[in-house]
């Protein structure tokens, strides 16, 4: 029986299950296959605190929601188009998420008494009428990939464990999805095992075959690839390449990569990443605890390393002792701060803005720091070879301010050049720098930069001290001049506030719009998303993001001063918007919301048609 | 490989050009004194030595040598220098720390550079008060203390600095006395031949806010009676005239002091600073009694262990010898790796 098959622009699919159930492996490789085919995509995994909350319950529901289209999208989209829901939990936790008519496909295998009455469920929702309006796709998915497998020499519980490649297979059927990428991952991660890399993918392609035969799925749909710049792609997460970024700052400046790194979620995986490229001369080092982590880090740029750290919220709050110390001795330090919902522990795998202030402010004495953020996955990788060039450059801390969003977000990757990347070669210190040759003087300022010598331990002839306290201009010498002081402290300020940086650009296409929305960091998808569809409509609406947010671009004032309203949209309290009424005394608005998520593309675009009404 | 070139330096090139600020009678100047004329010893050029310090008033070490330095942040020092040692295995890298920044606001960093055997030398300056906030009880303050802080007396116990490194399974381990120059030298000689952590704790005076304190142990008369000068491969006995012994009692865990007349010659420890179990030089470090009565000084462990930095560029080294790329083709690579796909111009 050959089956319809209809052409989509776009469809966002909610793998959802128990965090055992493997949604987040699923979710992925449906991405990749889906990557392959040359759709644009974007993706939004969602997932609890808890390695395994209480089977079958709400809290222990881990979901992954992809967006694909045949033309360029911003955000892993708002309303899924079709859930996969593999228990009860799974269905009550997203279905407030589901517009009526989505597809719902239920693994009716988990749908016993005892897990509906796990989550409050009076009567299974698949008999009643909760569902009535959906388009509800009942299958037993459990026994269905137990009974595939029969034949096989694996266990019951083996077996079960692969009805999420059942789920794939038949979701990659409904999409016409190519699965061989998937079939060589399976061969890849269980290679140890051949027995479940049969189970694996005879579970994958029962699934498959089960939506070619049966009648329940009467369509199949196709998204032809996006249009997108020529070259070669590949999908990747924030912390994926902002990890390669890291790596790519080692291998331009020359210089080894010295890591130093707590345990923190959402930021440990850039630290599980860099551990692997020893051969590219990146060190890893698993501190004992974040103070040291950033301590060991600043010691290696002593050394002449790019000295790393990352970390999360709580972690910069520890390591801000150090960060001024940094501050004060002028060597270059990459700090990676993966935002997510604070304060204290919060909500550590969901996402939030709120350590801006942190980033700019939050350090004793006057300790300006340089702060940059990415505003997608794949823009984490250009981010961190941006702060690495500000702190090779200019002697200096700089804040990398990633979130949760876009660290384990991801979408397709135009792979760059190496040889286009940013030339990040620095000169050492080598000989005495005193006007008559004579002596080293560590604090004598490149008169462009106003970086001081970077003189590593090792060169003959430079030996000299420096630390905490505060130091004389030019010699370095301990100083407790007024006038010394005054002007040190103006000179690390001007350092910072004088570093050149991109204009920032308005995306205006008509230039007619009074409305200016102004984001930085990983809102730039949802607000783009929402400009966009206004602009549809025909409603004008300007967008300008911020990816420098210390020293802020030179532009930034003349450019808020030439819209009627400035609207700032936040997932914080309305700290960006704060910094730019304080500094340029202009009447911005905040939008903030602080709900562990990402906005909505949807809730923006309803927000701002009540601006434009209102201009 | 050839015989290094004697660089023929002196303790005059180690003086910086900066005014040493101790107090007048500070411990600290004779131990400046002492490290600058055993430097020369070492036949390391200056710049390849560098001195890193918490805060304190042994913290301003580095600044009066003339060699690289880091005056750093409190507690800290170990930490900072292990990013620096780790990524420059050609440095000799020395730690100068006190009572309060290594025992206190720093004892995780100490126990983990420790346990890590990181090739530091770390010395730690022992005043047993804090000096430069003026005169509050110090980690290593005997119970009761009476200072600023505490005017009724602490009410906490010390730590045993030589007890905390051994139980962190320090590989060097050892103490002497900021006012026998001789000894102090003899300590920082076998401690920088140490590959791996040596943990040094120096008694030193604080003449302002704690003098005194290691009183018993230095003067004329009486220190012979309390002081146990340990040598590797010597019995153990002490005393103006050898009249007191170590011996492991037949019951119990540690180690005893004996009069050595009526304890048989077999019977004394003869001691082995190169015992693998850490609990002899665990004992010894308890000998001591509150009125510094049985403090044995010298070296009490000296044991073999891959140091952190070795194992680390081992690993690094063992990872580069497998490319035959350049850095840039490799960085190609691990970019374009994973599932890639290509849309045609």
């Amino acid at each position: 029986m050959s089956k319809q098959i209809r052409q989509l622009e776009r469809v966002v699919i909610r793998f959802a299950g128990d965090s055992g159930d493997g949604m987040q492996l699923t979710g992925d490789r449906f991405t990749s296959e889906t990557a392959q085919l040359g759709n644009d995509i974007s993706t939004l995994p969602n997932f609890p605190a808890e390695i395994r909350a209480p089977a079958g319950t709400l809290p222990g529901v881990s979901s992954f929601q992809v967006h694909f289209a045949d033309y360029d999208i911003l955000t892993p989209g708002d309303a899924p188009n079709v859930l996969v829901a593999m228990n009860p939990a799974a269905l009550k936790a997203n279905l407030v998420d589901l517009p009526r008519g989505a597809d719902i496909i239920v693994n009716t295998d988990e749908f016993t008494k005892r897990n509906l009455a796990k989550v409050g469920y009076a009567s299974s929702p698949l008999d009643d009428d909760t569902l009535a309006g959906y388009a509800v796709h009942p299958v037993a998915l459990t026994s269905m990939t137990i009974g595939a497998l029969a034949e096989l020499d694996v266990s019951k519980k083996d077996a079960e464990r692969a009805k999420n490649m059942f789920a794939l297979g038949l979701l990659s059927w409904m999409y016409s999805r190519p699965y061989e990428s998937t079939l060589r991952f399976l061969e890849r991660k269980f290679a140890k095992r051949p027995e479940l890399v049969a189970a694996n993918i005879a579970a994958f392609k029962a699934g498959w075959n089960f939506g070619e035969t049966t009648e329940d799925f009467a369509v199949r749909y196709e998204v032809k690839p996006a249009k997108m710049p020529p070259g070669t792609y590949r999908n990747i997460t924030g912390n994926a390449a902002l990890s390669l970024g890291i790596v790519a700052a080692g291998v331009r400046s020359g210089l080894p990569v010295f890591l130093g790194a707590y345990p923190i979620t959402p930021a440990s995986d850039i630290l599980h990443e860099l551990s692997k490229h020893k051969r590219l001369g990146v060190t890893t080092m698993q501190a004992e605890d974040e103070i040291a982590a950033v301590g060991a880090a600043l010691g290696a740029s002593y050394g002449g390393a790019l000295g790393v750290t990352t970390t999360s919220g709580p972690g910069v709050a520890l390591k801000s002792e150090t960060i001024s110390l940094a501050v004060a001795l002028e060597l270059p330090l990459v700090i990676v701060d993966v935002q997510r919902a604070g304060p204290s522990t919060g909500m550590p795998t969901k996402t939030e803005q709120a350590d801006l202030n942190i980033a700019l402010f939050g350090r004793h004495g006057e300790a300006p720091v340089a702060v940059i953020a990415p505003k997608s996955p794949s823009d984490c990788f250009h981010a961190a070879l941006e702060a690495a060039r500000i702190a090779l450059t200019y002697r200096t801390p700089v804040i990398l301010l990633s979130d949760n969003y876009v660290a384990n977000g991801s979408e397709p990757w135009l792979l760059p050049d190496v040889a286009s990347l940013p030339d990040l070669r620095v000169e050492f210190a080598t000989a005495p720098n005193s006007e008559d040759g004579s002596t080293f003087l560590p604090y004598l300022r490149d008169p462009q930069t106003l970086a001081r010598p970077w003189a590593v331990p090792g060169t003959p002839g430079l030996e000299h001290r420096i630390g905490g306290l505060e130091k004389a201009d030019k010699t370095g010498d301990i100083s407790y001049d007024p006038a010394n002081h005054d002007y040190m402290v103006r000179t690390r300020a001007a350092r910072i506030e004088t570093i050149p940086v991109p204009d920032v650009e308005v995306e205006d296409p008509d230039g007619d719009a009074r409305v200016l929305v102004l984001g930085w960091g990983s809102t730039y998808g949802p607000i783009g998303a929402a400009c966009r569809a206004l602009r549809q409509r025909g409603l004008p609406v300007a967008q300008a993001h911020l990816r420098h947010l210390a020293p802020m671009p030179a532009n930034l004032g003349a450019v808020l001063r030439s819209y009627d309203r400035v609207i700032i949209p936040e997932m914080n309290l309305g700290q960006l918007a704060h910094v730019i009424r304080a500094r340029y005394l202009v009447d911005a608005i905040g939008y903030n919301q602080v709900r562990g998520l990402p906005f909505t593309a949807t809730e923006l675009e309803t927000m701002l048609e009540e601006v434009l009404k209102n201009v | 490989m050839s015989e290094p070139v004697a660089l023929k330096l002196t303790a005059k090139d180690f003086k910086s050009d900066q005014e040493v600020r101790w107090c007048p009678g500070c411990g600290d100047y004779a131990i400046l004194a002492a490290v600058q004329q055993f430097m020369p010893e070492l036949n390391i050029p200056r710049e390849n030595i560098v001195f890193v310090s918490g805060i304190g008033c042994s913290s301003r070490f580095p600044y009066y040598m003339n060699t690289y330095g880091m005056h750093s942040i409190h507690g800290r020092a170990p930490a900072i220098a292990t990013g620096l040692s780790v990524s420059r295995p050609d440095l000799s890298v020395w730690v100068v720390t006190g009572d309060g920044d290594a025992l206190s606001i720093g004892g995780n960093h100490l126990i983990h550079a420790l346990r890590r055997n990181v090739n530091l030398k770390i010395l730690l300056f022992n005043n047993r008060i804090y000096g430069l906030t003026k005169g509050q009880y110090s980690p290593t303050s005997e119970v009761g203390k009476i200072t600023k802080s505490t005017p009724v007396g602490s009410a906490d116990a010390p730590f045993n600095p030589l007890s905390l490194a051994l139980g962190a399974e320090a590989t060097f381990v050892g103490r002497t006395i900021d006012s026998d120059r001789k000894h102090l030298q003899s300590v920082l000689r076998a401690a920088a031949e140490h590959s791996g952590s040596a943990f040094v704790e120096i008694y030193q005076n604080c003449n302002i806010f704690n003098d005194g304190a290691f009183e018993q142990l230095k003067e004329p008369g009486i220190r012979d009676d309390h002081l146990i000068r340990l040598e590797h491969g010597q019995p153990i006995t002490f005393g103006k005239d050898g009249q007191f012994c170590v011996v492991h009692p037949p019951a119990g865990f540690g180690l005893e002091v004996r009069e050595t007349a009526s304890t048989p010659a077999d019977e004394i420890v003869v001691h082995d600073a190169t015992v693998a179990d850490p609990a002899y030089a665990f004992a010894l470090s308890r000998l001591p009694g509150f009125d510094l009565r049985n403090t044995p000084i010298g070296v009490f462990r000296s044991v073999h262990r891959p140091s952190y930095d070795s194992v680390v560029q081992g690993q690094l080294a063992e990872a580069k010898a497998a490319v035959s790329e350049t850095p840039e083709q490799q960085l190609a690579g691990l970019l374009g790796s994973g599932d890639t796909w290509t849309i045609a111009g």
